[in-house]
């Protein structure tokens, strides 16, 4: 996984609420058995016609947001399906950080194993990056995640958090099954514990 | 030692499983069930493989194809998509390299991953299930803790049987007093989602109680799990009762003899004690329930219907009135339509929400001696070949023929628009399934989520209709 420690560029504003894991990436491209490309149907509801041409309305359509790396977006980002092709489709497009008031639980979850940070931040500081978002090029947005903090256009800073433990293996691009492994002993010991008690669970 | 504190179901299954503590309160959680299909796991066995892993306990995991395959007669002859051919392929071979137990594609026991774990008793009281997939919650009705994962979780529990959680909050939400007549597991579900709305549950685990609830048989109680996610929730959860064993005495593959007795004796103490804190509590009067269906394009957006269509001018929140706009505009509304004039396309009666025997009876009932509206594509997919098997044998499936309606093979189908069954752009489907989202069962589609009965309704009257009008007929 890539280490997140500071990313400055183009955020694209998306002001959507419940922005379901179905339209970030729609079942039907789903069927690919690699981590990668998924970046070309990212949105593809929203971002391709019908005849499959490009949608101009579509913001990730337009410049300078074609090269957006950090999206802003409303309420319940990422709720519904728990496909981690959801951050790999943002990932693959370019997206290493999205900004709204909240995530869905699982969405959130997958971002974290795959180096992008969901950012939480109340809903009008949300709507302030949004207007920032909307200024394009020349508003370039900067989410440093070693000082918890992200830097309007204006050089203004807006703390957040982030969980102590994620944020030591984002800033450090750890692959948290090394660290469980760490743990092998107490799950031996579990297990021998739990097929004396429960021994149905071993049949 | 002092008293113990009193504690909910989750509280007892989540201490049960916890390996470890981190420093920071995170728990190494242990997967007793890992279910896994051929959608969310190709890039999870291809990690082990980099890392030079293997499954640590292949016999706590069980493989099934179910999301990509047709559900007619082309199964038997080999998938003609090329990519589904070969996500279905890629599963078949990580299973036999790494030794993971995997229900064949043209076994009777195949099916749907929520309806075959179940129904084959491997998904049991008490248990922690996982599984690439966010119904998952499902499960959560034999009073385990079950929840969705992604790929990167589920190369965890492949590789280590364990999950690094931290604890969710405790949501009790009772329905009280008995269901009104017409009104099923999914009239509950769906009038609780209108209630909460889609983040309602978000960082909680939703334990379902009350009358309502206790009177559901098991298949009730997995429809009402299944759509916690739908609610915002991880995981729902029924605490096991008589309903429960029953259910699982009948099983092939749930404890038998003295393994039963044992197992029972553990979950009888699962239940939440009196006392219990719960961070979160909502009841409902189950009798103020009418059947359900959702006008928009998410689960929240959702009437009695006897409902119209709402109109946005009426909402002063301005986002909340754009999104409003962009749904009646999606689906093709009217403000103040009424419900029951909307003319259907298709009705897709299945999904891992309801597919089970129970719900093929419920639409056999109002479709016995009645016929399809014309125009109408009405398809009965079963969620798994045992559920055909039985149907079958009740003879559902002629009733539901000789109606008009499809009879076809066990898989995800029309629920989520990646494999053959979608709708087409501009489609307008009644649908048993989970999601309304825009495009979910095909670009383009329109979809209402309703029980199986009001499907058959709608089938049969051709538009949205109240199934309470549309009575079993005592004879053909």
């Amino acid at each position: 996984m890539q280490a997140f420690t500071t990313l400055t560029g183009i955020a694209a504003p998306l002001p959507k609420a419940n922005v379901d894991t179905d339209q970030i990436i729609p079942a039907r491209f789903l069927k690919s058995i690699s981590r990668l490309g998924f970046g070309k149907n990212l949105f593809a509801n929203f971002r391709y016609k019908e005849d499959g041409s490009e949608n101009p309305d579509f913001v990730l359509n337009q410049e300078p947001y074609r090269k957006a790396e950090i999206l802003i977006a409303f309420e319940n980002f990422g709720c519904g399906s728990s496909r981690e092709h959801a951050p790999w489709a943002l990932l693959d497009f370019g997206i290493r950080c999205v900004i709204a008031p909240d995530f869905a639980d699982i969405f959130h979850n997958n971002c974290f194993k795959n180096g992008v940070l969901p950012v939480r931040l109340p809903k009008d500081v949300c709507a302030q990056l949004m207007e920032d978002a909307k200024l394009g090029a020349n508003a370039r947005v900067t989410v440093d995640l070693e000082r918890e903090v992200v830097v309007r256009p204006n050089g203004e800073e807006i703390p957040f958090k982030i969980d102590p433990l994620r944020r030591h293996l984002l800033l450090n691009g750890l692959d948290d099954i090394g660290q469980t492994l760490q743990h092998a002993p107490a799950i031996d010991s579990f297990e021998s514990k739990q097929k004396a008690a429960q021994p149905w669970l071993y049949a | 030692m002092s008293a113990q504190k009193p504690r909910t179901l989750f509280d007892k299954i989540w201490d049960a499983h916890v390996v470890d503590t981190l420093p920071d309160g995170t728990a190494l959680l242990y997967i007793d069930l890992h279910l896994t299909h051929e959608v969310t796991t190709p890039q999870a066995f291809d990690g082990l493989r980099a890392a030079g892993r293997k499954i640590r306990r292949p016999e706590a995991t069980l493989g099934v194809i179910d999301h990509n395959i047709a559900t007619d007669e082309s199964r038997y002859t080999g998938i003609v998509d090329p990519e589904s051919a070969l996500q279905v392929a890629t599963l078949e071979k990580n299973a036999a390299e790494f030794g993971m137990p995997l229900i064949p594609l043209l076994d009777e026991r195949q099916g749907i991953v929520h309806v075959i774990g179940p129904e084959l008793g491997r998904s049991l009281p008490g248990m922690t299930i996982v599984c690439g997939d966010s119904h998952t919650s499902t499960h959560g009705a034999m009073g385990a803790l079950a929840f969705g994962i992604g790929t990167s979780e589920v190369e965890h529990v492949l590789a280590t049987q364990t999950l690094l959680q931290k604890p969710a909050k405790n949501m009790r939400i009772s329905v009280d007093g008995n269901l009104a007549f017409g009104c099923s597991g999914k009239d509950i579900v769906l009038a609780i989602i209108g209630r909460i709305g889609t983040a309602g549950g978000t960082g909680h685990v939703i334990e379902y109680a009350g009358d309502a609830i206790r009177a559901l048989d098991m298949a009730g109680r997995m429809t009402v799990c299944n759509m916690s996610i739908e609610g915002g929730a991880r995981a729902g959860m029924v605490a096991p009762d008589q309903t429960t064993y029953d259910y699982i005495a009948k099983t092939p593959n749930g404890p038998k003899g003295d393994a039963l007795k044992r197992a029972m004796e553990w979950w009888k103490t699962l239940p939440s004690d009196a006392g219990a804190h719960f961070d979160t509590e909502l009841r409902l009067n189950a009798h103020e329930i009418a059947p359900q269906v959702t006008w928009g394009t998410n689960p929240e957006a959702v009437l009695p219907i006897t409902g119209v269509v709402p109109n946005p001018a009426d909402v002063a929140d301005e986002a909340k009135r754009a999104q409003m706009e962009r749904m009646v505009q999606y689906m093709g509304l009217t403000p103040g339509q009424r419900l029951q004039d909307l003319k259907v396309d298709v009705v897709f009666i299945g999904s891992c929400t309801n597919s089970r025997i129970e719900d093929i009876r419920a639409a056999a009932a109002i479709a016995r001696g009645r016929k399809v509206a014309d125009g109408v594509r009405a398809m009965v997919v079963p969620g798994s070949g045992l559920v055909k098997k039985q149907a079958e044998q009740e003879g559902l499936d002629r009733i539901l023929r000789e109606a008009g309606f499809e009879w076809r093979e066990a898989g995800c189908s029309m629920c989520l628009g990646m494999n053959p069954d979608k709708l087409t752009p501009g489609q307008r489907s009644a649908s048993t399934s989970n999601r309304n989202f825009e495009g979910r069962q095909g670009p383009g589609g329109r979809t209402h989520l309703l029980s199986p009965a009001m499907a058959a309704a709608a089938a049969v009257a051709g538009h949205l209709a109240d199934v309470r009008d549309y009575q079993p007929k005592e004879t053909v």
